[in-house]
């Protein structure tokens, strides 16, 4: 079988490569990579790189446009790149990994935690960025040990959509939701009518999380205890709406955006989303109005922050820090943030700007209500525990959803390896 | 190279004709030699593209991974490069995780699920192809479109085919009075509907192969057997299956190797779900990397390396039974 042989010979050069090559990776260090980049950046001169989670503007875009204003005022060229944000925070790592991350980061909230554990970014107290105007809850997110790492460039959260038509037919009056039990009445009455009640996103991602938090912390609970009475109620609420079809089984495998094809199908009353939907609701070709998630005995319910903080990475030419502060410092800025914000469809994070955009679109009342009360994940001086708790909290929704578990038991079984996990 | 004609006039006493054989023998011993030493050079040349190749492209990174599967990664210690070396240290923490049961028992049944299905119809219609007929070429090249389509765009199809609410495979279901299934979000049925749509994009693979391997066989064999009074059956038991056999082994190993790391389907049609009822150890893998906030990259790395052995280890069994057979 002489194929055979060579193809052990080859086997063996393989082996021998992969020795090669082991020694030398072990060999070289990571200086080599750090000065070359070092040295192209120079070569660069005065031109500075930006990187957000915004794939879907180009250059002709609003938000590319301002970027670029801001660093013509600030006297460089800006090289923007948009990367996909689930994407970011890997490639923000490695960069940071690599020594040559990019002057002006804009990155999901809950990641900014994460990222300044890892001293990956540069606090404002070093860059001398002010964020004093900004709502404390919304910076919340970015504080970690006495520090903040960033600012908000705006802000979103999540409400509830309902379609006038559906809730006329069942003759539920939206004013009328004012809490759980009024809720999960409105949902009886509707499907009693004969239409659906609610969507949400109930996925086994972050996106899950997200959208049971409003739930969860508005019947009291604390993500350091997620099985808590109060975690079990917010937990059981959903399941039950499952169980008794006042919320569709595929609530389960929904992403936001399945959850929004579904109510945009005109068949549901209402729908669990955020801001950045506003657009689409206007092409649904239904009535539609937007109500603040009620808490379990009233109120608006706490919903987690959307949105994304403006921060500065490490540079090892601390020099480079004090331009991009005024990168910083003018995409923030009062004037810019009224722009930023309405193109990425969020509140902004001062009350001042908030104020200025109610008037202009009496629609986002609701939202502004929604932000102010809303809390950072990352916030309660979570940090970098919030990913470990966010998990398991996921995983017991599932189980208690697809039925495979009571919500006490998938809650207490969550809660265990969320304690195991932060420790 | 001299002509034996061209070598110096044979002294006297010699027999010309021995001379001449004598020179052709040690031209024949030296040429090859020679041919030896500019061919070996010209040989690593040929092959250092390759070689090349191979360590930027495979070893580096397989070197990489398993480092980061040996050291103790947190965020920060990744950025700066100075991970404490652990051992074994996250392959202990993965082995002994809630999740690994139930993934490497997904694994097994998604891949044996998959591989016996897919092998089964894609060799009944290799069979079938084999009988030339009219618009069989056609009929042939429809049945490669999964295989042509991005898993993107067959992976949603089939989630949108399965949903619960307004999935067609649902809707049909009513229409003869059966009661809908969650396919996607019952944690008894999402891991065959995975399985189910994989199934279905390995089918044109195993068909096309097979179809191969079917042509290669003489048809005089199949010839003989009827005259000998084979049945079809006989026919396709005794003879086509048997000859068959290297083609079905190599088909199997392929599959195989590529269900073991099957991932985008499951990510895109039930990410796992629900609550890790259709979690895989690809999946399981790629959650632990970068499906999370607070990516875990150590552990992550262990369970692609215990994958990438699994392959392994079946791939040397292949190579072994082959040889095996080789020296039968």
């Amino acid at each position: 079988m002489e194929s055979l042989d060579r193809g052990r010979r080859a086997a063996c050069l393989g082996l021998a490569a992969l020795a090669v090559a082991g020694g030398l990776t072990a060999c070289s260090g990571s200086s080599g990579a750090d000065s070359a980049a070092g040295a192209s950046r120079a070569a660069g001169g005065g031109t500075y790189t930006i990187w957000d989670p915004y794939p879907q503007f180009d250059d002709s875009s609003e938000w590319v446009k301002l970027l670029t204003r801001c660093g013509t005022q600030a006297g460089v060229t800006v090289k923007r790149t948009g990367y996909d944000t689930t994407d970011l925070t890997n490639k923000a790592l490695l960069a940071a990994q690599q020594g040559n991350p990019p002057d002006v980061l804009v990155v999901d909230n809950p990641v900014v935690s994460t990222l300044a554990e890892a001293g990956v970014l540069t606090s404002t107290d070093e860059t001398e960025i002010d964020t004093s105007a900004v709502t404390p809850n919304l910076l919340a997110a970015g504080r970690l040990g006495g520090k903040t790492y960033g600012i908000p460039i705006g802000a979103n959260t999540l409400a509830l959509y309902y379609n006038k038509e559906v809730l006329d037919k069942a003759g539920v009056d939206p004013a009328s939701v004012k809490d759980w039990a009024s809720l999960t009445a409105a949902l009886q009455k509707v499907k009693a009518a004969g239409k659906k009640g609610i969507t949400f996103a109930a996925i086994g991602t972050e996106e899950g999380s997200f959208q049971f938090l409003p739930w969860f912390w508005g019947a009291g609970a604390e993500l350091t205890k997620l099985d808590s009475p109060q975690g079990v109620a917010a937990l059981s609420l959903w399941t039950d709406w499952v169980k008794k079809g006042y919320a569709p089984n595929s609530v389960i495998n929904n992403t936001q955006t399945t959850s929004w094809q579904e109510f945009a199908t005109g068949e549901y009353a209402f729908g669990e989303n955020g801001t950045w939907q506003l657009a689409n609701a206007k092409k649904t070709g239904f009535d539609y109005g937007i109500i603040p998630i009620p808490a379990k005995d009233g109120g608006t319910a706490p919903a987690p922050t959307g949105g994304e903080f403006v921060t500065v990475p490490v540079q090892r030419d601390a020099s480079r820090h004090v331009v991009s502060q005024k990168l910083v410092t003018c995409l923030a800025s009062t004037g810019n943030s009224l722009t930023t914000d309405t193109t990425l469809s969020y509140i902004a994070p001062t009350e001042q700007v908030q104020a200025e955009q109610v008037e202009r679109n009496p629609e986002l009342k609701v939202w502004v209500e929604a932000v102010r009360a809303a809390k950072g994940r990352t916030g309660d001086n979570l940090g970098t525990k919030y990913p470990k708790i966010s998990e398991p909290m996921w995983k017991a929704m599932q189980a208690a959803l697809s039925g495979s578990q009571s919500p006490r038991e998938a809650l207490t079984a969550a809660q265990t390896t969320a304690a195991s996990a932060v420790q | 190279m001299r002509h034996p004609a061209q070598t110096p006039a044979p002294p006297d006493g010699e027999r010309p004709r021995e001379r001449v054989t004598a020179t052709r023998a040690a031209i024949a011993h030296r040429a090859p030699a020679r041919r030896r030493g500019t061919g070996q050079w010209a040989g690593w040349a040929f092959l250092a593209p390759v070689v090349v190749y191979l360590l930027a492209f495979y070893a580096y990174p397989l070197y990489r991974n398993i480092d980061l599967s040996l050291r103790d990664y947190t965020v920060r210690s990744f950025v700066r490069g100075d991970a404490p070396y652990t051992g074994l240290a996250n392959y202990a923490k993965v082995v002994r995780d809630a999740t690994f049961g139930p993934a490497l028992w997904h694994t097994v049944v998604f891949t044996v699920a998959s591989l016996a299905f897919q092998f089964a119809i894609g060799l009944a219609l290799a069979v079938f192809f084999h009988r030339n007929f009219r618009l069989s070429a056609t009929l042939r090249a429809l049945f490669l479109v999964p295989w042509l389509l991005p898993l993107i765009v067959s992976s949603s199809t089939w989630s949108w085919m399965l949903n619960s609410e307004s999935g067609v495979v649902n809707a049909v279901l009513a229409a003869v009075g059966i009661e809908p299934v969650n396919w996607l979000t019952s944690p008894d049925w999402s891991l065959w509907s995975v399985t189910i749509a994989n199934i279905w994009i390995g089918i044109p693979f195993n068909l096309v192969v097979l179809y191969s391997g079917l042509q290669a066989i003489p048809s005089h064999i199949h010839e003989a057997a009827a005259l000998d009074g084979a049945t079809g059956w006989q026919r396709f038991w005794k003879v086509t299956f048997p000859l068959l056999r290297p083609v079905s082994a190599i088909t199997l190993l392929l599959g195989l190797v590529y269900t073991l790391k099957v991932f985008d389907i499951i990510w895109i049609m039930t990410k796992g779900g629900p609550s890790d009822a259709s979690t895989t150890l690809a999946t399981w893998s790629y959650r632990l990397g970068f499906g999370t906030l607070l990516p875990s990259f150590g552990p992550g790395a262990a369970v692609g390396n215990l994958l990438i052995l699994t392959a392994l280890v079946f791939g040397l069994v292949y190579i072994r039974v082959q040889r095996r057979q080789g020296a039968a």
